[in-house]
């Protein structure tokens, strides 16, 4: 069973319905305006910023490298605190485990800090579907969960929600309160959040979160966050459930220190998030709160196939958004075209590989390969080259329509054949420029109706770039 | 132990094309594990320590924390009193027992009235003992036990918390290495929360708003 129903499949008509969408359109302004200018902020106050960058990717490709024994150093480290460790190779196993602890556990109701894993495995559903009420605790995860949604952005799921409609929600399920309440403004939809969830946390017999970091040298499990959640949803219940990913893995505290201070700075320009919690195995002999069971399930789902291949570099990614926060596809459409859990640059690799290229394989081509993803990943994850890589295997499984392997293939002839290439443009380029002198440009033209339903096509002025840019040089 | 556990690691060596015996790779683990190297550490944090004090508290600041600088312990329970009186909150706070915020003389606050013990929800404002202050982002660091307990950073609506001047450092490492030489290497408390200002939400409509779940406000006192 799986939570989210995946929709990659019809990308290019979830595209277009979300371009049609007035209310997401605005939404996603919010995105361009706020995350871009604030990142750029951060960056620029810390004169180290780039160098920290090349150092977090270094950090990363080392831990990638020896990752078997980083696990078994991290695994012996948890064991000795008191924790437990369960190894998931899959989305199914993962399920099971977290329920077999909720079971034991006697639980109802599991409170949840925000885990994109959890979205990933469909940890929600599977909980539902058996018996346990699982509530997300994050406002943003919350948000969506009452509305019946996957997220739309990885650090801020509910970004293509407006205030409208979270009143509207929080009206039709917090039914027990004064109906004739103001609602109209965020600070009053924060408090009656912040009011439901308060009784949900401390009702909880078990807390599932996430991990933004396992430092194999303590056993320790990291969680970021700004609004607290994690730590209320990881201290009030009796056990504590850590599910992560296992390239979640860093060697030392000051690797994960390395890694910190480009992480806040590119999701969401703060210098630091909030709350940067470091957990190790359950309560101690007179420590007054906390869990007293520490269970962390580590998760493979398709991650160790992606070691040794072009796609290792992915596993570098620390999820903080940077990259769908500056695409300009990622602008126009939102996250929920995109179909499953990861949307934008991120999405566009890793979904493939998650869900198979068959499912996934229109998404490496919704990108303009402008390379500002590139540019902003605090991980230097070369995102275009690996979406090229998805490409040309997309092309290999002769997966794209039969027209567009004609047509790549017509390209191919002419431009192996540079000679050829130069007369056949520039007897194009010439013929179109006569023909479409008097407009120009055209409202429709053959083999090209894909643009030109939407756009017209500028006439062409009569040379061709070849052409133009040989001319320069002689003026040079 | 798991056969699922083998067979992932398996997994990962034969995609990495390594061994795990290869006495190369084992060394550089156990070398980067033991000697836990420092990386790159931003030169805004060291500083002379009249000027680390002083930047911890702007850092603090701009993350809408309020700040207030005394110069002894002995007038925390005085300030502390003070906040409550400006802020209009009934003379009622909850601590843990820190042994230095057990030694004042809380009777000079004229009735406030102090318990102590972790936090079932109930508590409007708690006040706890931070363990160092980090410069760089005006971060607290808070450490889990019966000193104090780490319901008392999240469940009250105003989180104080006092530091001594001495304890701020210019970076996180310095954190770790202080740590390690109190607790042993590889040895962590069970819980170490880094506090960088209240607590807040932008997920609606990437409004900024303070108090999401955690404490709205965050006043931070700094001794000496």
């Amino acid at each position: 069973m799986t939570a989210h129903v995946i929709t990659s499949p019809r990308f290019k008509d979830n595209a277009h319905e979300a371009m049609l969408s007035p209310p997401l359109q605005k939404a996603m302004g919010n995105v361009e305006r706020n995350f871009i200018e604030r990142r750029a902020q951060a960056a620029a106050n810390l004169p180290e910023f780039e160098a920290l960058r090349d150092a977090a990717r270094d950090i990363k490709t080392h831990t990638l490298k020896h990752l078997d024994l980083y696990l078994e150093a991290y695994e012996k480290k948890v064991v000795e605190a008191g924790g437990h460790v369960h190894w998931a190779a899959d989305a199914d196993a993962a399920n099971k485990i977290i329920l077999d602890i909720c079971r034991k556990a006697g639980a109802e109701t599991v409170t949840k800090g925000k885990s994109m894993i959890s979205e990933e495995i469909g940890l929600n559903a599977y909980l539902e579907a058996n018996g346990v009420t699982p509530v997300e605790t994050d406002l943003g995860e919350y948000i969506i969960q009452l509305r019946g949604e996957a997220p739309s952005h990885i650090i801020a799921p509910a970004v293509h929600v407006n205030k409208e409609e979270v009143e509207a929600e929080f009206r039709r399920v917090h039914t027990h309160l004064d109906p004739k309440r103001d609602l109209s403004e965020p600070t009053s939809l924060l408090a009656e959040a912040r009011g439901e969830l308060r009784q949900k946390f401390l009702a909880a017999d078990v807390g599932i979160t996430g991990a933004n970091f396992l430092i194999a040298e303590t056993g320790t499990s990291v969680i970021v966050t700004n609004e607290g959640n994690g730590d209320l949803t990881q201290i009030l219940p009796r056990v504590h459930v850590v599910i992560a990913s296992l390239e979640k893995i860093t060697p030392t505290l000051e690797d994960a220190s390395q890694i910190l201070r480009v992480l806040a700075r590119s999701a969401t320009g703060q210098e630091m998030s909030v709350y940067t919690t470091f957990s190790t195995g359950p309560r101690r002999p007179g420590d007054p709160d906390g869990p007293e069971e520490y269970h962390v399930v580590l998760l493979d789902n398709g991650r160790t196939a992606m070691l040794g291949t072009e796609f290792e570099d992915m596993l570098r990614c620390i999820r903080c958004g940077a990259c769908m926060n500056h695409c300009p596809v990622y602008h126009a459409i939102g996250g929920h075209a995109y179909g499953w859990v990861y949307p934008g640059p991120m999405g566009a690799v890793l979904t493939p590989t998650l869900i198979g290229v068959d499912k996934g394989g229109h998404l490496p081509n919704a990108s303009t390969f402008c390379g500002r993803c590139e540019s902003v990943c605090p991980m230097r994850i070369p995102l275009p080259k690996l979406m090229r890589h998805w490409r040309e295997r997309e092309f290999e499984r002769h997966l794209q329509p039969q027209t567009v392997r004609w047509g790549l293939k017509t390209w191919v002839f002419f431009a192996t054949r540079p000679a050829l290439y130069r007369l056949a443009t520039r007897l194009a380029m010439g013929t179109l420029g006569r023909l479409g002198r008097a407009a120009g440009r055209f409202k429709s033209l053959p083999l090209a109706g894909g643009w030109t339903k939407y756009r017209d096509m500028p006439a062409p002025e009569g040379g061709t770039f070849q052409a133009e840019w040989a001319k320069r040089r002689r003026a040079a | 132990m798991s056969t699922v556990r083998d067979a992932m690691i398996a997994r990962v060596r034969r995609n990495l094309g390594v061994s795990g015996t290869d006495v190369t790779r084992r060394a550089a683990v156990a070398d980067r594990l033991a000697r836990a190297p420092a990386g790159l550490v931003p030169a805004r944090g060291q500083l002379d320590p009249d000027a680390r004090v002083a930047l911890f508290i702007a850092k603090a600041e701009g993350v809408q924390a309020t700040t207030e600088r005394v110069a002894a312990a002995a007038e925390i329970p005085a300030a502390v009193a003070a906040y409550l009186r400006r802020h209009n909150l009934p003379q009622r706070v909850r601590t843990g027992d820190d042994p230095r915020l057990a030694a004042l003389d809380w009777s000079v606050g004229a009735g406030l009235d102090v318990t102590r013990g972790p936090s079932d929800g109930s508590d409007l404002v708690c006040v706890s003992h931070a363990v160092a202050g980090v410069a760089e982002t005006g971060t607290l660091v808070l450490t889990s036990g019966p000193d104090n307990p780490t319901t008392l950073n999240f469940l009250p609506d105003v989180h104080m918390v006092v530091v001594d001047a001495g304890t701020i450092g210019g970076d996180y490492e310095t954190v770790w290495r202080d740590l390690r030489s109190r607790l042993g290497k590889g040895v962590m408390p069970r819980t170490v929360n880094f506090v960088t200002g209240p607590s807040r939400s932008a997920d609606i409509e990437q409004t900024l708003l303070l108090g999401a779940h955690g404490p709205r406000s965050l006043h931070v006192i700094v001794v000496g």
